[in-house]
């Protein structure tokens, strides 16, 4: 992920709405109308957030009939948990620092 | 390796990391209130960390800096919300400019740290809050990465 991507992405996942959206569409497709009628907030309103988590590629429209269907693009979600990941990985190295730091301490203690 | 779970919720914006030591509490709280022992934990591998200021108690304040592998320095800082010991840490942790002082545009983390005793090993619980995901780009961006670049590709292998 670029730096420019990262940016997109989580400007995008920062809104309390579109993380609400992302689970929605993440697991089935849904209309921008059905989304506007279930936050009960305007269709423009649904289009602009649709828009920003278009932007940031986590989300696809695809036009059905007279509908555009909003899915959530899993390749991309993949990406946001890959860096919740590299947190996690911070602090195994934390615990593995620890775990030698008390070690040292036993082995002084003991000689 | 003595992380016995981990937790990431993307919903809460929080990870929680549950590891257990072969270590008594006390021992354990050792770790985060004595600054010299701290510096040898908090930093990655490659950045280790040296705290110039350490004020255990609440509303206290830590500086710190980690040194990174060409001698550059990444700063942060501690603000002490709650001290319970040795069970309980809640403090908020911070970057820091060139010149030591708070960023105030850089994210901060909170973080809560419980410790409990069982049968001579302590569990040591760290639950991490993001006001929002971009912090945690950022806390990744500051050098905290650059010791594990081999663990991470191993990371992405696996996703």
């Amino acid at each position: 992920m670029s730096d420019v991507e990262a940016d997109l992405v989580f400007h995008a996942l920062a809104d309390r709405t579109r993380r609400d959206i992302m689970g929605k569409v993440g697991e089935r497709e849904h209309s921008i109308s059905s989304l506007a009628r279930q936050y009960e907030i305007s269709f423009a309103a649904v289009q602009k957030h649709v828009a920003v988590l278009e932007r940031a590629s986590l989300v696809t429209k695809r036009v059905r009939g007279r509908e555009k269907l909003v899915g959530g693009n899993a390749e991309t979600l993949r990406r946001a948990s890959r860096l919740l990941a590299r947190y996690e990985q911070v602090w195994r190295h934390r615990d593995d620092a620890i775990t030698r730091l008390l070690n040292e301490r036993d082995e002084r203690t003991e000689s | 390796m003595t992380v016995i779970s981990s937790n990431p919720d993307r919903e809460s914006l929080t990870m929680t990391i549950v590891c257990e030591f072969d270590a008594g509490i006390d021992r354990i709280w050792q770790l985060w209130e004595d600054p010299r022992q701290l510096e040898q934990w908090w930093g990655p591998p490659t950045w280790p960390a040296t705290f110039e200021q350490h004020d255990f108690e609440v509303g206290g304040e830590s500086k710190y800096y980690m040194t990174g592998p060409e001698g550059e320095r990444a700063g942060g800082w501690w603000r002490m919300t709650a001290i319970d010991g040795p069970s309980r840490l809640e403090f908020e942790d911070g970057f820091s400019d060139e010149e030591g002082r708070p960023s105030e545009e850089m994210p901060t983390m909170k973080m809560t740290v419980t410790l409990a005793e069982d049968g001579g090993k302590t569990r040591m619980t760290v639950l991490t809050r993001f006001a929002a995901l971009d912090q945690l780009e950022q806390v990744l961006e500051m050098g905290m990465e650059e010791g594990m670049k081999q663990a991470l590709s191993q990371i992405d292998a696996l996703l």
